[in-house]
């Protein structure tokens, strides 16, 4: 949160429209926390942009009483791309979904990663077609019986954040619905990033794929299975911290710390020159099941798409002057008919 | 003479002509679009009317010496106003026999024919399907042939520039342009300048090809071989300042020029596809205009960033060929619910699917008219010929602008890579196409109601981010009349529906109505659309020189159709619509005017000729 005391409220981020979500879907707790943490940023409401593709969290702009498009199925970077290369100075928010954002969409989302345009992607991560009713999704589990797989999908998953930083994301973090502020936190850091940020959050479709992420959110389990990375900081998790990971091999994997000493344990760097280590940390779970890391996987700052165009206009025109129209169509040779 | 020329050799020396068409013909790697382009350059500077076409294949390198492989461009030079690049070349320079069986059927009888003979040995012959070698069978007697060993004498040019290898033979394409320089009598001084511009970094590459064209030149000028040339005198143009530009060059600056006109900084999203490449080609290189031009991951990625620009007030624009606007349908129709303002450039080629990627066909018509789900009308608006592109673009975003709406802008490949003289416009004389953004509510409590029309247009207030008290969200949902909220109200899903249509119904009223060429009483009527402008006016002339009348529309505006145009139609007891399709727009007024209009139909990949236009007509006429 910022210092500036506050020149919203939450209710100034909220529209009139009933929000349509099923009683007790993670989107609601998601909105607040998205709600809350913009009434404490100090930016002009007009000058914030949410972009939707389709699914049930393509909704959200609707809910947010700012300029908001709700798009086409899996666009929402390319439409959000073409917003912040426009207009640098406004904050673009991509909502999209697992199916959105990782199937039909997925070309567009590693290209905006890859360009490091100034969008903030929170992928809402279910593992299910939520809008649909109920088919697996490219997250869904290996096995998963849905309507369109009534003998266990045989799809192999996506991981989400492993794909980002493949990518080459210059943001990557993850977060769980439930925990509004640790929510609120990746929030803050990928605004506060400059280019694009991905945020897979653990959203519970209560609906259609209940207690999906139930290792990570029960009263019991999650104690056990969070593993809150943070940078500069060594990767140990469990009631007493007694769990921790090291990487060797490019790969990471679980010891108990009292067996390997804590200067074994990796020390995560969410700046490192590669995503390398970032990556191992991605594929220590392959979803939300068993200890999973939470956090901020990747945080690097390079050169912003728009940076670099506004760069080359602003050369250009210190080179040339700016643009004479009726110089440029005389550009090529002319000729006098008297 | 006619639009195309048979020259009549005779022994005079600078025999003057009207009009002449010339191919240049050779393998894609002999250089022979360069070749056409730079004779082309001398031809303007020199103040002849001129067209041209340039035929290329789709493969980058085909295999040398093969038919695939052949790249040829015409032009068409006169002393008057002609309108396309000629049915038949007069003077076809071969520079292999691949190059010479793919081209030999359109010269024309008694034409003149160069050969590089040096090509014209065994594995050549072979690979052209040649069983003897055409220049010693007799098969050639019809034509003035002249036979030139072009790369005997380009080798003894560079001799001592420290060309090496194959780059010795690379500069025969000005060999050839350097004889034909002399033949046509066209000035040196633009090539010379060209070849010092471009090859100036590359000494070797500079003198080569300065040397080729010189001993082109010289071999003209001292040969007996060579008794006559031809004069073609500078035609009588309107009084002006003239450039030579391409379609897809005025387009792009007809964008540039359009968003000046709008006040608006222009964003260009885009995918590469031939034959609209160059458009994006053109803009990229005009930063210091404030042209954002954004390659996107593909043809969707690259109209929705155009619509995420025009949602914040750029001027979005996205240029494609029909395998991309299949691409992009889903986003347009977002758009047209939308109601944002967005150009789709259509640079239409021969299809379905990959089809002929470098050919020319109009065959969009039907997709950009009916090709999107839902009830989704959008104006439609047609280029007709290179020149034309400038103001037709610029009126295509006028529309798009005042109206919120996306627009189509149809061209094709003749017109994106065929050239033409254009009359250069004063650009302070540029319409005024500005629109203004909403910065005020609009509602009766005070609340900002982003479906409120305008009365007249029935466009809906522009508001973009960064405005105060008008946030508001869009979306692809059915919204409700005036709020724009969601709604699933059949009632009001009808009333949008209906208010859409008329909006774009509604501006008929803002465009011209058709003027008929000459309005005569005629009984035939020619009505055409896009690039087969050129062919059916100089067919239409043949048939006038004739002393039989014919009366001509060509259309701009394709949705809606002009308003007056039923009642021009029904003027005509015959109405033909020539079309490089299966009849498209020949249904569209079928459909629209119940009118009995007769479809000429050609569909292989090359334009029109005006004698086919002409034999057709006379067969509509004499029936
Ligand atoms: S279907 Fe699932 S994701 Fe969609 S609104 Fe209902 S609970 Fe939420």
């Amino acid at each position: 949160m910022t210092d500036t005391a506050a020149r919203y409220t939450r209710q100034d981020y909220q529209t009139d429209q009933e929000v349509r979500w099923c009683p007790g879907c993670g989107d609601y707790t998601i909105l607040a926390s998205v709600q809350n943490f913009m009434a404490g940023l100090d930016v002009d409401k007009e000058k914030v942009v949410f972009v939707s593709g389709i699914g049930c969290a393509a909704r959200f702009p609707y809910y947010m009483n700012t300029y908001g498009m709700h798009s086409i199925h899996g666009r929402a970077p390319a439409i959000a791309s073409g917003i912040a290369v426009a207009r640098p100075e406004l904050s673009v928010w991509v909502v999209t979904g697992d199916g959105d954002s990782l199937s039909i969409g997925g070309n567009h989302l590693i290209h905006a990663m890859r360009r490091n345009v100034n969008i903030k992607i929170l992928l809402f991560n279910n593992q299910i077609y939520g809008l649909t009713k109920g088919q697996y999704s490219p997250t869904s589990e290996v096995g998963k019986r849905t309507k369109s797989s009534p003998t266990g999908s045989i799809d192999h998953p996506f991981n989400p954040i492993s794909l980002a930083l493949g990518a080459e994301a210059s943001f990557v973090a993850r977060t769980i619905d439930m925990d509004r502020d640790h929510t609120q936190e990746m929030l803050q850091r990928a605004y506060d990033h400059d280019g694009s940020a991905l945020i897979e959050i653990y959203q519970n479709c209560n609906v259609f794929n209940d207690k999906a992420f139930i290792q990570l959110t029960g009263r019991e389990e999650r104690e056990l299975n969070r593993i809150k990375i943070e940078h500069g900081r060594p990767v140990v998790f469990g009631p007493d911290d007694e769990y921790g990971v090291v990487i060797d091999d490019g790969a990471a994997r679980i010891v108990e710390v009292s067996a390997v000493g804590i200067d074994a344990i990796h020390v995560h760097n969410a700046q490192a020159s590669t995503p390398a280590a970032a990556f191992a940390l991605s594929r220590l779970s392959h979803g939300p099941y068993g200890p999973t890391p939470v956090g901020v996987f990747r945080e690097k700052p390079r050169l912003m798409y728009e940076d670099g165009l506004q760069q080359q206009i602003h050369d250009s025109q210190a080179d040339r002057g700016p643009g004479d129209l009726q110089a440029l169509i005389g550009s090529t040779g002319t000729w006098t008919v008297e | 003479m006619s639009e195309t020329s048979t020259i009549e050799p005779t022994d005079a020396e600078a025999q003057n002509v009207s009009a002449v068409a010339i191919r240049f013909a050779g393998d894609s790697g002999d250089g022979m679009q360069v070749a056409g382009t730079r004779f082309t350059e001398a031809s303007a500077i020199f103040g002849n009317d001129l067209a041209t076409f340039p035929n290329f294949p789709a493969e980058i390198r085909a295999p040398a010496g093969t038919l695939p492989g052949v790249s040829s461009f015409q032009v068409q030079i006169a002393d008057r106003d002609i309108l396309t690049a000629g049915d038949n070349p007069d003077v076809l320079v071969a520079m292999n026999p691949a190059a010479l069986k793919a081209n030999l059927a359109d010269l024309a009888p008694a034409g003149t024919l160069i050969v590089n003979s040096d090509a014209f040995e065994e594995r050549n012959l072979a690979k052209a399907g040649y069983d003897a070698n055409p220049l010693t069978d007799g098969s050639l007697d019809a034509y003035r042939l002249l036979e030139v060993p072009m790369e005997a004498l380009t080798k003894e040019a560079v001799k001592d520039t420290g060309l090496k290898g194959r780059g010795v033979l690379r500069s025969k394409n000005f060999f050839a342009l350097g004889l034909m320089a002399w033949m046509f009598d066209r000035p040196h001084e633009p090539t010379l300048k060209w070849i010092d511009e471009k090859f100036g970094n590359d000494e070797a590459v500079r003198s080569g090809n300065e040397l080729a064209f010189k001993a082109g030149y010289n071999l003209g000028e001292t040969t007996e071989m060579f008794r006559n040339t031809f004069e073609v005198k500078p035609a009588t143009l309107p009084p002006g300042t003239y450039t030579t530009v391409t379609g897809n060059q005025a387009l792009a600056w007809g964008l540039v020029a359009a968003a000046q006109a709008a006040k608006l900084p222009l964003f260009y999203g885009s995918y590469p596809i031939t034959p609209a490449s160059d458009i994006l080609h053109e803009l990229a290189k005009h930063r210091n205009f404030g042209v954002r031009t954004f390659q996107a991951e593909d043809e969707i990625a690259a109209v929705g960033a155009a619509v995420g620009a025009s949602f914040v007030g750029h001027l979005g624009v996205t240029g494609t060929s029909g395998p991309g606007l299949a691409l992009k349908s889903e986003t347009i129709s977002l758009a047209l619910i939308l109601e944002l303002p967005l150009l789709i450039v259509n640079v239409q080629r021969g299809g379905p699917s990959t089809g002929l990627p470098t050919k020319t066909e109009q065959s969009d018509l039907l997709m950009v008219m009916y090709g999107r789900h839902g009830e989704s009308p959008l104006p439609i608006v047609s280029i007709s010929t290179p020149a034309d592109a400038f103001e037709t673009t610029i009126e295509a975003v006028r529309i798009a602008l005042k109206y919120m709406t996306p627009v189509i802008l149809m061209s094709d490949g003749y017109i994106a890579t065929s050239a033409e003289p254009w009359l250069l416009p004063d650009v302070s004389q540029l319409p005024d196409i500005s629109v203004s953004f909403a910065t005020e509510t609009n509602g009766e409590d005070g609340e900002f109601l982003p479906y409120l029309r305008d009365p007249d247009t029935l466009a809906r207030p522009w508001a973009i981010p960064g405005t105060a008290g008008l946030e508001h969200r869009v979306g692809g949902l059915e919204k409700e009349d005036k709020t724009g909220d969601v709604s699933y109200n059949p009632l009001n899903h009808e009333k949008m529906t209906i208010l859409r249509e008329e909006k774009i119904a509604g501006i008929a009223n803002d465009i011209p109505e058709i003027e008929v060429d000459p309005d005569a009483d005629a009984d035939l009527l020619v009505l055409g659309w896009g690039s087969s402008y050129g062919p059916i006016t100089s067919g239409i002339r043949r048939v006038r020189a004739r002393g039989l009348k014919v009366a001509q529309v060509h259309l701009r505006y394709i949705n809606p159709f002009p308003r007056n145009l039923d009642e021009v139609l029904r003027r005509y007891p015959k109405v033909l619509i020539p079309e490089l399709n299966r009849g498209q727009l020949w249904r569209l007024i079928r459909s629209e005017f119940l009118v009995d209009a007769t479809s000429y139909s050609k569909v292989q990949g090359q334009p029109f000729k005006s004698i086919e236009i002409e034999t057709k007509i006379m067969e509509m006429l004499e029936s």
